[in-house]
C-alpha cells in the first residue's frame, strides 16, 4: 500500500518561490527599494552620494540595537531599556575619557556598563522568573537616572588625550561608508550565521516557540534567555560608544526613544512578537526602511513630524501583512 | 532477566497516599497498557519512571540493576524515553529540527561548531523510514496532523536508542485515521525491541496493541494480566471499581 518513503522524504511542502514569497523581509525589501525609485525620480538629491552616506550611518546606530533586540524579541522576550542603556553607556564612555584614559579603555567601560545593565535584565527574567516587560521597563528608568546622576546633567565633550581617535571611530570612513554602518553590516552578517547556524540560534528559535518543549528535551532555557539580554546590552553598548564619536559628544539624553525604534526595526523586518520568528537580514532592512522614510519626508519638504505616522503605519502594515501569512500557511 | 521493573513502589505527598506497593515490569519487545481512573495515579507514576518524581518507597530495577532517577535527563541517559502528552514540540521548527532538539548534529570548523543540516535531515528521514511515516523532516511542525505530529516526537526517541519508552495518551486529541497510524508507530517500536509503556484511556487502542495491561485503582496495581485473558468489560469494571481485584 504504501511506496518508496525516500521522494516524500526529499519533499517540501512549499517549494523554494513559495517560502520565499511567505518571507516577510522580501516584501519589506521590494517597499523599500521602490520608495527609492520613487524618491530617485522625485529628488535630485536622493541618490547622491552624501545623501546615501548619510542614511546608512543614520540607521545603522538603530540597526545594531535592533539585532540584539530581534534576538529578544525571538525568545519572546521585549527590552524596553535599550534606550537608557545607551545613554548610560554613552555617559560611562565620555567620563571615563574625560578622566584621561586611553580610548579603548573608555570603550570597554561603556561596553562593561551596558553588558551589567543587560546581566541585570537577563538574571531578572530568565531565573527569578519577572515579565520582561517589567524588568526592562525598571531598567529603562534606572539607566537613564543612572546617567543623569554620573553626568551631573553635563554635557561631556573633551574626551582626554585620545580624542581624535576616538571621535575618528565613530565619525570616520572605511571602504566608502561610515565606520557605524561597517559595524552594522558585519554584526548583521555575524547574527544571521548565529541565528541558523549555531546551537545558540537554534535554542532562541525553540525558547521562543514552546518554552516548555525546549525545557523537556534538555535546553538550557534560563542560560539562553539571559544570554539574549546580555547581547542585547551589549548591542546598545556598541551603538552608545560609535554614536558618542560620530556626534563628538556625550549627554544623559542620548538614545532617547531608541527603544520604540528597534522594536519597530525588528517587526516590520519581519520578527514576531509572540516570539519564535524574526532574522538578522529582516531587522537590517527593517532599519533601513524607517530611516529611508524619515530621508524622503525630509527631501520632500515634507514636515518632518509626519516620520511617526508613517512609520506607525508601516508597523501596523507588517503585523498585518504577517497574520495574513499565519492564515494562509495555517 | 527484566528488562524493567518497579518494585513496591510508593509515594506521599504528605498526608496523602499517592502510590501504594506499585508492582510493574516488562520486557524488551513488550507492550504494556497502563490504564485507570483520573486520579488512579497513572500521572504519579510515570513521573516517577520519567524522573520527574523520586519514590518515597519501593525501588526501580533496569536490566538487572536497582537505578534511581535524579531528574528526567538522568532518566533518559539511562533509557527511559517520554512522549509527553503535548509532544514538547516547537511549531516554528522543522521536524528535523525538533528531532534533534537539544543535542544537534555539529560540525567543527575551526574554532567554531556549526549545526549540521545535511546529517539532521538525513537522520531524521531515516527514523521517521524506519517508522514508517510520512512526514517529511523540512517540514514545519506548524504544518503537520496529528499522527505526524505523533511520529516527530516518537522519532526524537529513537535518538538515543531506549530500552523503554513511556507514552502519555498519544491518541487522546487526534482523529480515527490518525490512531491507527500511531498504533503504527507503537508496533514498529516494539518491533525493534522497545518496551512500550502506554498510559491511556481509550480501551480500543490498549487491545489493539498491548500485549499486557495493567489496571490502577486509587494509587494501587488491581489487575495486572496477559492481554488475552482479559477483555474490555473485566477492565471497565476494574478500573470503575465494580470488579474488586483481578
Amino acid at each position: 500500500m504504501r511506496v518508496s518513503l525516500e521522494p516524500i522524504a526529499q519533499q517540501r511542502e512549499h517549494t523554494a518561490l513559495r517560502a520565499l514569497l511567505a518571507h516577510q523581509p522580501l516584501w519589506v525589501t521590494i517597499a523599500l527599494a521602490l520608495i527609492c525609485l520613487v524618491m530617485g525620480h522625485v529628488s535630485n538629491v536622493f541618490f547622491t552620494e552624501d545623501n546615501l552616506f548619510n542614511v546608512t550611518r543614520n540607521f545603522s546606530f538603530i540597526g545594531i540595537i535592533a539585532l540584539g533586540m530581534t534576538a529578544v524579541i525571538v525568545t519572546r522576550g521585549i527590552d524596553l531599556s535599550v534606550g537608557s542603556i545607551v545613554g548610560l553607556a554613552g555617559v560611562v564612555t565620555g567620563l571615563v575619557l574625560y578622566s584621561g584614559h586611553a580610548w579603548w579603555v573608555g570603550m570597554l567601560c561603556g561596553l562593561a556598563a551596558a553588558l551589567a545593565c543587560g546581566l541585570v535584565n537577563g538574571i531578572l527574567v530568565a531565573y527569578v522568573n519577572l515579565s520582561p516587560f517589567i524588568v526592562t521597563l525598571g531598567m529603562f528608568a534606572v539607566a537613564r537616572s543612572l546617567a543623569q546622576v554620573l553626568s551631573q546633567n553635563r554635557m561631556i565633550y573633551q574626551f582626554g588625550p585620545d580624542e581624535k581617535i576616538f571621535t575618528d571611530i565613530g565619525s570616520g570612513i572605511t571602504f566608502g561608508v561610515a565606520n557605524p554602518f561597517v559595524v552594522l553590516l558585519v554584526l548583521t552578517i555575524v547574527i544571521m550565521i548565529a541565528f541558523r547556524y549555531t546551537t545558540w540560534g537554534r535554542w532562541i528559535f525553540a525558547v521562543g516557540g514552546n518554552e516548555q518543549a525546549a525545557r523537556l528535551t534538555g535546553v538550557p532555557v534560563g542560560r539562553v534567555k539571559l544570554s539574549v539580554y546580555l547581547l542585547s546590552g551589549l548591542m546598545s553598548g556598541i551603538s552608545a560608544v560609535l554614536l558618542v564619536g560620530y556626534q563628538g559628544a556625550a549627554i544623559n539624553a542620548m538614545g532617547t526613544g531608541y527603544e520604540l525604534r528597534a522594536i519597530a526595526s525588528s517587526v516590520i523586518g519581519g520578527t514576531d512578537l509572540m516570539g519564535g520568528a524574526g532574522g538578522g537580514y529582516g531587522t537590517f532592512i527593517g532599519a533601513a526602511l524607517i530611516e529611508v522614510i524619515r530621508n524622503s519626508l525630509l527631501l520632500a519638504g515634507v514636515d518632518a513630524n509626519w516620520e511617526g505616522t508613517f512609520v506607525g503605519l508601516f508597523i501596523v502594515f507588517a503585523v498585518l501583512l504577517s497574520k495574513f501569512r499565519g492564515l494562509r500557511s495555517g | 532477566m527484566r528488562l524493567f521493573e518497579l518494585r513496591n513502589i510508593s509515594k506521599n505527598f504528605g498526608a496523602i497516599q499517592a502510590l501504594s506497593k506499585v508492582n510493574l515490569k516488562i520486557d524488551a519487545g513488550e507492550v504494556l497498557g497502563l490504564m485507570g481512573d483520573n486520579g488512579a495515579g497513572k500521572s504519579t507514576l510515570i513521573k516517577i519512571m520519567a524522573g520527574n518524581f523520586r519514590p518515597s518507597g519501593g525501588e526501580i530495577w533496569l536490566k538487572g540493576e536497582k537505578v534511581e532517577f535524579h531528574n528526567p535527563v538522568d532518566a533518559r541517559r539511562k533509557g527511559v524515553e517520554v512522549v509527553y502528552q503535548d509532544l514538547a514540540l516547537c511549531d516554528n521548527l522543522t521536524a528535523a529540527e525538533n528531532v534533534f532538539l537539544g543535542r544537534e548534529a555539529k560540525i567543527r570548523i575551526g574554532p567554531f561548531q556549526f549545526v549540521h543540516y545535511p546529517t539532521m535531515f538525513r537522520e531524521a528521514a531515516r527514523h521517521f523510514a524506519e517508522l514508517k511515516s510520512e512526514t517529511r523532516p523540512r517540514d514545519l511542525v506548524r504544518q503537520m496532523s496529528g499522527g505526524q505530529r505523533q511520529a516527530v516526537a516518537i522519532a526524537r526517541t529513537r535518538l538515543s536508542d531506549p530500552d523503554i519508552v513511556l507514552m502519555d495518551e498519544p491518541t487522546a486529541a487526534i482523529s480515527v485515521r490518525q490512531v491507527a497510524e500511531v498504533l503504527d508507530l507503537i508496533r514498529r517500536l516494539r518491533d525493534q525491541g522497545v518496551a512500550v509503556i502506554l498510559i491511556s484511556h481509550r480501551m480500543p487502542d490498549v487491545f489493539a496493541v498491548c500485549d499486557h495491561i495493567s489496571v490502577m485503582r486509587r494509587g494501587a496495581v488491581v489487575a495486572d494480566k496477559p492481554i488475552r485473558d482479559t477483555s474490555p468489560e473485566e477492565v471497565t469494571g476494574l478500573i470503575t471499581g465494580a470488579i474488586e481485584y483481578a
